[in-house]
């Protein structure tokens, strides 16, 4: 298509590729999602709230959706079992024996929204509404001191928490050997 | 020169392959003739529909926790040739599982700042220009372990989270060009379809520079467990950014900070910040033949082989040292040397039957030089977990037998 073999062809390729109002090296290939198959295809949550759903949960909602699908695994104050503590830690980092949690680590509580909509509860991934998991990290952030018994968490509030190690994160400046 | 720790080990394996072959319903197993060698005239096997390594053979991966909380095995790399990684020993490591995906219901949904989203189905990948290259996939928590001098006792162990393929697909750029980019995107985010739906972000300069989305993997389909029926390829980045069961892909204004990028797969340092987005993999080495848990069965012609890789280019020297790092070699690059890909190289060595410890280091073509545990250390402190590529010892002893060497 690049060869020019005849300037009509040229032409005529110009007015197509104007027409997709790009360069010429797309083949046209793959098909326009309707906005319901968008809508399912899924999304992501993003530092700046983008992305968060509509909904809303409370510190004892979360209280009660975290003991019955969480505190398992985690313990029952998150203190860690199987699975990861999710609390503490915090003043432990450059200690011997750093305690890397939600509360000591995580730069963002959206990460902590985000994930759990992926990947928990372990054994039944997407099984929470939104409501159930704005609950449950609002009931952490709680456990953290980091919203207040009353608090209600949606779309709105959560990209606003603060995390303790939020400027815990450098820029890669390796290489940093000799 | 070398024999297995299987070999010396297992004295039986041979003949109990032979039974078990000769157990086998209907025909006489291959293995079985075999206790006859002198005496092969029978017919051989007719041809099968899809071979297998010879019943001799027993190369494996190696799981740390072979049940079912198992996330990951290795590769051992001690068994191979050659720069490629056979499909069926590529290291695995998966956070939820290995997903089981229909090919023809796949599909790949390229959205967000975007001027056009599109649907791509397998068959509309396909057809698009492909692209088949050499790059290895290396875990970042490869060589975890070896933070500590006493490392682990054998190649598969220390290093075997890493493997090479020839990998096929679609340059990430042609199918960005497709969707049309708009002027604030910045970054993409990559979603698999396992039940954790494991997602990572990738700097839009680096999604149009090499990445693929790979439906090809050594000339046959995307292994299950390496994402079939299509992954994220990001070449000389640590493995957990090639999204495997890429479903999704949304053109973004920053990065989402999944946990993958933030709780895990940073680098934590003495002064308690922590290196986020660590992406590439280091300039690394380590010698597979003689290594621990091998055992040379007797003074003489050896050669030293080993594979070194960077994730910023090619490989342009690598060195071995027999005598614990006092003097060092040039080794042979033999073979294909692909940028961000396994390279192999050998070195002739005559053991004279002494205590040896044997050390390999890899410079690439950026002039980087794989360092020691000690430079690590000396710059990132003891909490860091991920990119460690220091130099490995190993130690032959006088009875030919060769472990772990504290370097």
């Amino acid at each position: 298509m690049r060869r020019r073999s005849s300037r009509l062809a040229f032409a005529l390729l110009f007015v197509v590729v104007a027409a997709r109002a790009d360069d010429s090296e797309q083949t046209g290939l793959g098909s326009k999602p309707t906005a319901e198959e968008l809508g399912a295809a899924g999304y992501t949550v993003f530092p700046d709230g983008k992305g968060l759903p509509e909904g809303r949960g409370t510190v004892s909602e979360g209280k009660a959706v975290y003991q019955q699908f969480c505190a398992a695994c985690h313990g029952r104050n998150a203190e860690g079992d199987e699975a990861a503590a999710l609390v503490g830690g915090r003043g432990s980092l450059t200690s011997e024996r750093p305690r890397k949690t939600v509360e000591s680590y995580w730069p963002y509580a959206t990460t902590l929204w985000d994930y759990v909509r992926r990947s928990m509860p372990y054994e039944s991934p997407g099984s929470l509404t939104n409501d159930e998991i704005y609950a449950v990290v609002a009931h952490l952030l709680n456990l953290m001191g980091l919203v207040g018994d009353e608090d209600v968490l949606d779309r709105e509030s959560l990209p606003k928490i603060e995390m303790p190690n939020r400027d815990g994160f450098v820029p890669d400046d390796r290489p940093d050997t000799d | 020169m070398t024999t297995g720790k299987r070999g010396s080990q297992r004295p039986s394996r041979r003949a109990f392959i032979g039974l078990a072959g000769a157990a086998a319903a209907g025909s006489l197993h291959p293995a079985a003739r075999a206790q006859t060698a002198d005496a092969i005239r029978d017919l051989g096997e007719t041809p099968s529909d899809y071979g297998r390594p010879s019943p001799f053979e027993d190369s494996k991966r190696w799981s740390r926790a072979p049940d079912a909380t198992a996330s990951s095995s290795n590769t051992p790399l001690a068994d191979l040739e050659g720069i490629v990684t056979p499909s069926g020993l590529h290291f695995e490591r998966h956070h939820t599982g290995v997903p089981a995906i229909d090919p023809d219901t796949h599909r790949l949904t390229i959205h967000g700042l975007v001027e056009r989203p599109l649907v791509f189905t397998m068959d509309d990948l396909v057809r698009m220009p492909s692209a088949s290259r050499f790059h290895f996939i290396e875990c970042s928590g490869n060589s975890a372990r070896e933070w500590s001098p006493a490392g682990a006792p054998n190649v598969q162990m220390s290093h075997g989270l890493a493997s090479c393929s020839e990998w096929t697909g679609v340059l990430l750029a042609d199918l960005l060009d497709e969707v049309g980019l708009k002027a604030e995107a910045s970054w993409i985010v990559a979603e698999g379809a396992d039940a954790g739906l494991m997602s990572r972000s990738v700097p839009l300069e680096r999604a149009l520079d090499d990445v693929m989305i790979a439906y090809g993997q050594n000339g046959e389909a995307v292994r299950p467990e390496q994402g079939y029926p299509l992954r994220l390829l990001v070449p000389g980045c640590e493995g957990s950014i090639s999204v495997k069961w890429l479903r999704r892909i949304e053109v973004a204004h920053m990065p989402s900070m999944a946990r993958d990028e933030t709780s895990k797969y940073t680098d934590l340092l003495p002064d308690g910040k922590a290196r986020q987005f660590t992406l590439v993999m280091d300039a690394k080495s380590v010698i597979t033949r003689p290594s621990g848990e091998q055992k040379l069965d007797g003074p003489g012609f050896v050669e030293i082989r080993g594979l070194a890789w960077s994730g910023r280019g090619t490989i342009s020297r690598v060195e071995v040292s027999t005598d614990g790092g006092d003097s060092w070699v040039d080794a042979e690059i033999e073979g294909p040397r692909y940028a961000k890909a396994f390279t192999r190289f050998r070195s002739p060595w005559r053991w004279d039957g002494g205590r040896h410890v044997l050390m390999s280091r890899a410079t690439d073509d950026t002039g980087y030089v794989q360092p020691t545990l000690a430079a690590l250390l000396e710059t990132r402190g003891r909490s860091t977990i991920y990119h460690n590529n220091r130099i490995k010892a190993w130690e032959v002893h006088e009875s030919g037998e060769v472990t772990n060497a504290e370097a």
